[in-house]
């Protein structure tokens, strides 16, 4: 204001304006005319800025300066409304500027194919800001407080972090992830990686992409100095959806997307049970979407497969609670597929096999758990409960191996190795007891048939020591008491454990819950960084199961170790169990169990039996034989 | 020209002959011939000399003849009660009234008064007798002696401009050589004097002196007039001049200062002592001084009242009664059960839908004593479905939150997606079912915000065929096939600055660059009328609370009075020096307040037109106004970014809010008041709690009588929170009947 700044139209110009269209202006008049010419044209721009204003905006726009002429009675200049920059020039010799207007040849404008799609509807969306006046202090997605307060330092550790991450070097990642893991002072640029993180779903056609993203989830989960927050309820959502979407990487059978899906309930349950408190309601929101997935029935089955595996990472409860019930209608459609022989079905059918096969892994931990819940129960936790509970290794490892069905042959010790979740006393749902075991098992027989007894049932009895007294009753008395431990040593289904080299010590299990253990080992390549980032918590349960990973350490010997091992425990078995008719779900199929109370019978029917299956859970026409065999069994219940 | 300048000068010259300054006149002339009668008023401003008569004499002269009887009344008044010293202002106050309205008083005193202030009073009557130099001349050339220049200057003083720089300077050196508590008094005199001096060398074509002036000077003013001042110096032409309408206001309207008398006199003594007719005559033409007795105002005091274009509010001008109060309730008995047996219990007097808070019980059973008369307006008659509506407003409030410091309310954010073609203007119905943007591809988009869809009627054919007597009749007119979330009006050719829901949901105005306001029906969704008026873009419109009532204003300077059954207004409200951009209907529907470009906010009485209140303060445009819901106070905010408080009662500023660093689109109060709400264009919503501001400040008919109160500077401790939107400025806010808050925005990619 000390001076006057303003543009001024220099006299030449007029003179040159002037000329141009015929006219020869004195100096004088030129100078007055400039300063007139000046005067107007910011009277001009004053004027229109209130249109600016009344228009609520920022920007003052050709349109505004268009109406205040206008409305002053001058003729408004058109041309100029184009969105981009139009280039003033100079001419090189003489001195003439000039804006650069291109010829439009309208007839190839009006011939053009690439007609411009209108704009999308102006629509009004709603949501709620602030609740009760306090509300999302950290927005969703990104934060614009955080940018002020973002150092130098800071924006360099992010970029560099997110780029070694994101970037090829296997080696270069693995030491940000274990920075990401341990770095106290990254508090102010969580916002950031939660939103890096939020990009899953724009690499959904990358499984590294992904598989990277997820390691950076587990790094932020496991590090200490981190308070998650609300954020948590972003990171789930991220997690979710490489569980349970129907990525675009499982375009490609080729794609090993279960894995990532496994990966991912895995850390999905870990996310849980270490942050689950922050978030209200998570819990009850995760068990609602993995549900509402469940029960559509367009979703693609590798979605379903997700949701099982979901559910099962998240405990046995929540098993119970959400697919055991969903099961009977779920089958239908799962066995529709199943049936189907046609080559075109080949690929679905396949996957149907994967979500089968988590299913059972599902239940039969169900199974396992409730007994060993009971059994608990029933003992008032007595001191042998150690010792059971080491014995209650490692039936988790399966589920990816659950993929080739041509596998399934390999040999069983493998599966026995997976490590002991030694807190299966301390489940905290005990008191949820809707079905009975026996009706719960009677049922999901009705479903897997042999395939779920061969799992369970020849544990216990050919555990050594067992007395075969309490089997013996050949109409196997379903006993859910004693022996689960036992169970879970012995049986493996050969064919789950196959492609399983678990390191069973490092899981990214959640804190009380005992089973989900190992499904993140069994990402191959990842297993390094897996191991090294376990957090403190699951390490000292590991500790605490450390008879179990003797128990798989001695894998190989597995037919030996199984005799030995489960005398600790108590001996009693737990199923007898009958194979009866079921008739009511699935028409027509009839399962029957094969074991015999004789030890040394029930080490090998099993074995043999599975290796007749050749088809998971689909027992065909082979079986119908065996409905009328003399091993069959019923079930008094 | 010459018989125009002589008409008048006729009447002033009657006593003194002035065939002597022939020379002088003819240097005026010509401008003043040039300047047509519009400028006539304009010219009081130019010569010091030439003017007084001049407008005296000219169109406005009724209007100011009746002003300067005001003021001499007033200052005879107070002739009755000051001192000696003061008596001999008066004198010659009055006197110099009396040579001005020469007409109007009838002689007044003689010009013979001895000593000081002869010689003052003679220099006086000379300037202002149009340039009469041949005679009272001699008189203080002989008394003193620096003064022989300033009563040449005086004379000729068109062609002695260089000494305005000298008289500014004399002035700037002299308050700022005052006393603290007096310099900050004065200072408010720098602004209006250099304006007033800058233009008159404008006007009088001393271009080059005129920059000189411009850019020794314009650095002193208060930052506040920055905007003025950027205006100002591009204005170097007389011609540029003609066709500056704000400008011209700025000269035909006196610039009122509050100064204390303490502070008045000091600087009478100085420019008697100095002699320094032309401030003195500036002073006497072109400002207005508003003295009141007490202690002087500090500077944060004036600051605080003042930067409008026109100076502060004459302590007179807000006087007037004004009843704030609301309207009594009409008594509708709220069915528990049955909605029937409430049509019976109406009485036949026209009820008052009002949009009132708490208790229906006693509170509008008793008149409030600040309420007009219940019929001081003619309000339309309460239909059956506004009882309705109003059973279900008596519904919802017994649900509503209570607000306060400690529960907040939460905030919905209605984002405007996609709005490319620019978002102007957001309104809601009072019950918050539907939601209007106005946008600036001159179309209006009606939404409902509930899962209900927007249906029109159906066709006239169609209706024919309906059974008028079955029950659902009013759902059976509705077509179906129409249903849609939103509805497009497409009508206007510009624009569309302000859209406003009538209280009974059927209509919708909107108010458009084009100079329309039109009335849209929400049950066909067409136009049903076009109010032409506002020759000039419409920036605002606002429906009454009562329905029927509306009232624009714009570009022409003027709010309108409208009912929707008349195609012309039925008042207009005249006076502000710029733009109307915002208007509001108070509670009770017997007032209407405007805010202006000219930084003012004036409430204009519904029955009369008259301007009851006139507030000062803000330091830019207003663009958001906002009532309490007991329509005792006003919230304002302008483009400063300053929320302003206003007790309407007593006239008075009562707080400040200062946080916000953007325009201010939208204010609203809670429904119990107890909360105000702001957004802005810093995409921010802050809440204040209006309830302790209100509470802090005891206004009663002393403090009134001051014009001012000491504001305590407590925006901080009011501010309850603040709220980002994502990149969204806040175009709207309003409260449902429950009290939660929406806000409404377009969000903004970049």
């Amino acid at each position: 204001m000390e001076e006057r700044r303003f543009a001024e139209v220099p006299r030449e110009s007029i003179k040159l304006m002037a000329e141009s269209s015929g006219v020869e202006l004195s100096e004088e008049v030129a100078a007055l005319l400039a300063e007139d010419v000046c005067y107007r044209l910011r009277e001009a721009t004053q004027n229109s800025s209130q249109f600016m204003r009344h228009a609520k905006r920022r920007k003052l726009s050709v349109e505004d300066l268009n109406r205040a002429l206008r409305w002053s009675n001058t003729e408004t200049i058109c041309g100029y409304g184009a969105q981009d920059a139009l280039p003033f020039r100079p001419l090189k010799e003489g001195e003439l500027f000039f804006v650069e207007d291109r010829e439009i040849n309208l007839v190839e404008l009006a011939l053009a194919t690439n007609i411009p799609k209108g704009c999308a509807e102006t629509m009004v969306r709603v949501h709620v800001s602030y609740l009760d006046g306090k509300g999302n202090l950290e927005p969703q997605g990104t934060v614009p407080t955080a940018v002020q307060s973002l150092s130098e330092d800071l924006l360099k550790y992010y970029q560099q972090i997110t780029r070694a991450i994101l970037g090829e070097d296997p080696h270069l990642m693995k030491v940000a992830l274990l920075d990401l893991q341990s770095n106290s002072k990254i508090a102010a640029l969580l916002p950031y990686f939660v939103y890096v993180i939020s990009g899953v779903k724009s690499v959904s056609h990358d499984l590294d992409q992904l598989n990277r993203l997820l390691h950076m989830v587990k790094s932020l989960v496991q590090n200490p100095y981190l308070y998650l927050g609300s954020y948590v309820r972003s990171l789930v959502s991220s997690v979710m959806y490489c569980i349970l979407e129907p990525l675009a990487a499982s375009i490609n059978p080729l794609n090993d997307h279960w894995t990532l899906r496994d990966y991912a309930a895995l850390l999905l349950s870990h996310i849980f049970w270490t942050h689950g408190d922050l978030v209200s309601g998570l819990y009850h929101q995760i068990l609602l979407s993995l549900q509402k997935v469940l029960s559509d029935p367009v979703r693609p089955l590798c979605s379903h497969y997700g949701a099982v595996v979901g559910l099962h990472a998240l405990g046995w409860k929540a098993v119970e609670r959400v697919l055991y019930p969903h099961l009977p209608a779920y089958w239908a459609n799962l066995q529709a597929v199943l049936d189907d022989y046609s080559v075109s079905n080949a690929q679905v059918k396949a996957d149907g096999h994967k979500v089968y096969g988590a299913i059972l892994v599902a239940v039969e931990r169900l199974l396992k758990m409730k007994a060993l819940s009971l059994t608990l129960a029933a003992e008032g936790s007595g001191a042998g409960l150690p010792g059971t509970t080491t014995g209650a290794v490692g039936f988790r490892e399966n589920s990816p191996g659950l993929s080739p069905p041509s596998e399934p042959l390999s040999e069983p010790p493998l599966g026995i190795a997976s490590h002991l979740q030694a807190g299966g006393a301390g489940c905290p749902w005990e008191e949820w007891t809707p079905v009975s075991l026996p009706a719960m098992y009677c049922e999901l027989y009705s479903f897997f048939g042999d395939s779920l007894a061969v799992r369970f049932s020849t544990g216990p009895p050919l555990g050594g020591a067992t007395p075969p007294g309490p089997c013996q009753p050949l109409e196997g008395r379903k006993e859910p008491a004693s022996s689960a431990p036992n169970l879970e040593n012995t049986r493996k289904m050969p064919q789950l454990t196959a492609s399983m080299n678990i390191s069973p010590r490092q899981d990214g299990s959640p804190r009380m819950e005992p089973q989900p253990p190992s499904l993140a080992a069994t990402v191959p390549g990842r297993s390094l960084a897996r191991s090294s980032s376990s957090s403190s918590v699951s390490r000292s349960r590991s500790s605490s199961s450390h008879p179990g990973r003797s128990t798989s350490q001695s894998r190989d010997i597995f037919p030996k170790a199984r005799f030995p091992l489960p005398q600790a425990g108590p001996p009693a078995f737990s199923f007898i169990i009958g194979g009866r008719q079921m008739g009511r779900r699935c028409q027509g199929r009839r399962f029957q169990t094969s074991f015999t109370p004789t030890p040394p019978l029930t080490t090998h029917p099993p074995r043999a039996y599975a290796h007749k299956l050749p088809v998971i859970g689909r027992v065909s026409k082979p079986v119908r034989r065996w409905t009328c065999s003399h091993y069959s069994l019923h079930l008094p219940l | 020209m010459t018989p125009l300048l002589s008409a008048p000068g006729e009447k002033m010259a009657a006593v003194q002959d002035a065939p002597m300054e022939l020379d002088s006149e003819k240097e005026t002339k010509p401008e003043i011939l040039s300047d047509g009668t519009s400028n006539l008023s304009g010219n009081t401003a130019s010569g010091t000399l030439s003017s007084p008569p001049l407008t005296a004499g000219g169109a406005p002269k009724q209007e100011d003849q009746q002003t300067l009887i005001a003021v001499l009344q007033f200052l005879r008044r107070n002739k009755l009660t000051e001192s000696v010293d003061i008596l001999r202002r008066e004198a010659c106050l009055e006197d110099q009234e009396d040579s001005q309205t020469l007409d109007g008083s009838g002689g007044g005193k003689g010009d013979g008064d001895g000593g000081d202030a002869n010689s003052l009073l003679s220099r006086v009557s000379i300037a202002s007798a149009a340039a009469p130099q041949s005679t009272l001349t001699p008189i203080p050339v002989k008394n003193d002696q620096p003064d022989v220049s300033v009563v040449l200057s005086a004379y000729s003083q068109q062609g002695d401009p260089s000494l305005y720089q000298v008289y500014y300077t004399g002035l700037k050196n002299f308050i700022e050589s005052v006393l603290d508590c007096h310099r900050a008094e004065l200072s408010q005199l720098f602004y209006p004097l250099f304006v007033h001096m800058y233009l008159e060398l404008v006007y009088n074509n001393h271009e080059t002196k005129a920059k000189a002036f411009f850019e020794k000077f314009s650095g002193d003013q208060e930052c506040y007039y920055q905007d003025d001042l950027q205006i100002l110096c591009g204005l170097t032409k007389k011609e540029h001049l003609k066709g500056n309408e704000a400008l011209l206001d700025f000269r035909t309207s006196r610039f009122v200062l509050r100064i204390s008398r303490d502070s008045y006199q000091l600087l009478k003594r100085h420019l008697q002592e100095r002699h320094n007719n032309q401030i003195w005559n500036i002073i006497q033409e072109h400002l207005y001084i508003d003295i009141f007795d007490g202690m002087p105002r500090s500077k944060s005091q004036i600051d605080s009242m003042s930067g409008s274009f026109a100076g502060e509010t004459r302590r007179e001008v807000n006087k007037a009664k004004v009843f704030y109060g609301l309207l009594k309730e009409p008594e509708i008995e709220v069915p528990l059960d049955d909605e029937d047996d409430e049509a019976e219990n109406e009485e036949g007097k026209p009820k008052k839908k009002k949009t009132k808070k708490d208790s229906m019980g006693s509170k509008s059973k008793k008149q409030d004593p600040n309420a007009p008369q219940q019929n001081r307006i003619p309000l339309p008659e309460l239909k059956d479905s506004d009882k309705l509506d109003k059973i279900m407003y008596m519904k919802e409030s017994t649900k509503r939150i209570r607000l306060g410091p400690e529960n907040l309310p939460s905030i919905c954010f209605y984002s405007f997606l996609n709005a490319y073609q620019g978002l102007t203007a957001v309104d809601f119905t009072d019950d918050s079912s539907l939601l209007a943007g106005g946008f600036a591809d001159s179309t209006v988009r009606v939404w409902s915000a509930t899962p209900k869809k927007l249906r029109k009627v159906k066709s006239a054919a169609e209706l024919n065929l309906i059974d008028k007597e079955s029950d659902d009749v009013l759902e059976r007119i509705m077509d179906e096939k129409t249903a849609s979330e939103s509805k497009n009006l497409y009508g206007h050719s510009g624009p569309v600055y302000g859209v406003s829901f009538s209280p009974d949901r059927n209509y919708l105005l909107s108010s458009s660059e084009d100079g329309t306001v039109r009335l849209w029906s929400l049950q066909t969704f067409t136009c049903l009328v076009g109010y032409k008026g506002h020759n000039y873009p419409v920036w605002d419109t606002h429906f009454s609370p009562f329905g029927y009532y509306f009232v624009s204003g714009g570009h022409d300077r003027v709010a309108r009075l409208w009912a929707t059954d008349h195609y012309q207004p039925l008042r207009i409200f005249a006076g502000h020096l710029a733009d109307v951009t915002c208007t509001r209907f108070h509670p009770n529907s017997n007032y209407v307040v405007t805010g202006s470009t000219d930084r003012t906010i004036r409430l204009w009485d519904v029955l009369n037109g008259n301007c009851v209140r006139f507030f000062t303060g803000h330091k830019g445009p207003i663009h958001s106004l906002a009532f309490s819901p007991n329509g005792k106070f006003l919230a304002s905010g302008s483009t400063d970014g300053r929320v302003l408080l206003w007790d309407i009662g007593h006239g008075l500023m009562i707080g400040e809010l200062k946080g916000h660093t953007d325009t201010i689109y939208a204010l609203k109060f809670s429904r119990d008041g107890e909360i105000l709400a702001s957004g802005s264009m810093d995409n921010t919503v802050r809440l204040w709690d209006s309830m302790k501001a209100f509470d802090d400040m005891e206004t009663d008919d002393f403090t009134a009588a001051t014009g001012h109160i000491p504001l305590p500077d407590n925006s901080q401790e009011l501010l309850l929170g603040m709220y980002h939107s994502k990149s969204t400025p806040v175009t709207h806010l309003h409260f449902t009947r429950r009290n939660l808050l929406l806000a409404a925005g377009a969000y903004n990619s970049q």
